[in-house]
């Protein structure tokens, strides 16, 4: 686990949720996770592969998922399930687009796959033999969990060893 | 809602049309409700690049807002065939990879500019305003003067 790829990751999630949300947020808890992972609620799962492998994912309990994407979409009605799964897919895109601009910018070149949704209860487990580094987001919309498990790619090792 | 002075062709004064197109239905609903405090008129919208090229076709909008990252074509390459089939065509990227790369390869392949995502209406506003350039008029705010 690189902790420098992480930091470009806050700051996106930072500038994605703060002004859609109109409040500040904040770090609740940090720790550092190395087990399988099953989804908690809602739950995007964005893989890097390049210069930068690894995944991260973003996952919210169901009824924070439906109050931030009606706080997105400026609505005061609830929005539908439906509707909830997809703002969290959009916003892991927001975040994970603004972050990999400022990796790339630092020269890292990297492929970000589509959002792929997963949900509490369906018995999804995501293993893999890595470290993640599990942030949580404090909103006034509720708690929003960034798990980021990355590491460099076998180019860039591969690079850095000539 | 922040209120704009509503942008119309300047030809016939009717409403900008716009072709969203974004693999996120939650993106296209509020990239939607954005250009109506434009003015403006969804005329059209699809969720990749395949169906953005004969959405073009069908309905010829005058604005097309193209996100990078979709299934089956990625954004840049259906920007590119649908200038190439139609020059005029004005195509307006918008995408949270908003990376140099993309930016460079997305206006060699003949779009008009680029908005990064998370989209804010003022920006998108004065995008619209510029790629419409003598084509479009905007005019007074609702209340404006009141």
């Amino acid at each position: 686990m690189k902790m420098d790829l992480i930091q470009p990751f806050i700051n996106a999630a930072d500038a994605v949720l703060a002004p859609g949300l109109q409040c500040p947020m904040t770090i609740a808890n940090l720790s550092m996770e190395r087990e399988s992972y099953s989804p908690h609620g809602v739950a995007a799962l964005v893989a890097l592969s390049g210069d930068i492998e690894g995944r991260i994912i973003f996952d919210l309990d169901p009824n924070t998922a439906s109050r931030i994407a009606s706080k997105f979409a400026g609505s005061d009605e609830p929005a539908s399930d439906a509707l909830a799964q997809e703002a969290v897919c959009e916003l892991a895109n927001q975040v994970i687009g603004n972050a990999v601009a400022t990796l790339n910018d630092q020269g890292f070149n990297f492929r970000v796959h589509p959002p792929q949704l997963h949900l509490a209860g369906q018995g999804t487990r995501i293993t893999e033999d890595t470290e993640a580094v599990v942030l949580c987001f404090e909103t006034d919309s509720g708690n929003v969990s960034m798990n980021i498990a990355l590491d460099y790619g076998a180019t860039r090792v591969a690079a850095a060893g000539q | 809602m922040e209120q704009f002075a509503p942008v119309k062709r300047s030809k016939d004064g009717q409403p900008v049309r716009y072709l969203i197109v974004d693999d996120s239905v939650f993106a296209r609903k509020n990239l939607g409700k954005m250009v109506e405090t434009f003015g403006g008129h969804v005329a059209g919208e699809a969720g990749d690049g395949v169906t953005a090229i004969a959405e073009y076709d069908r309905i010829q909008p005058d604005i097309v807002l193209m996100d990078i990252t979709m299934p089956l074509m990625e954004g840049i390459e259906a920007a590119e065939r649908i200038v190439q089939q139609h020059p005029d065509a004005r195509v307006v990227m918008v995408s949270s990879v908003g990376y140099q790369e993309n930016i460079v390869a997305a206006l060699q392949k003949g779009a008009r500019h680029f908005v990064q995502k998370p989209v804010k209406a003022e920006v998108l506003y004065e995008v619209i305003k510029y790629v419409m350039g003598d084509e479009g008029i905007a005019g007074q705010a609702a209340g404006a003067g009141a």
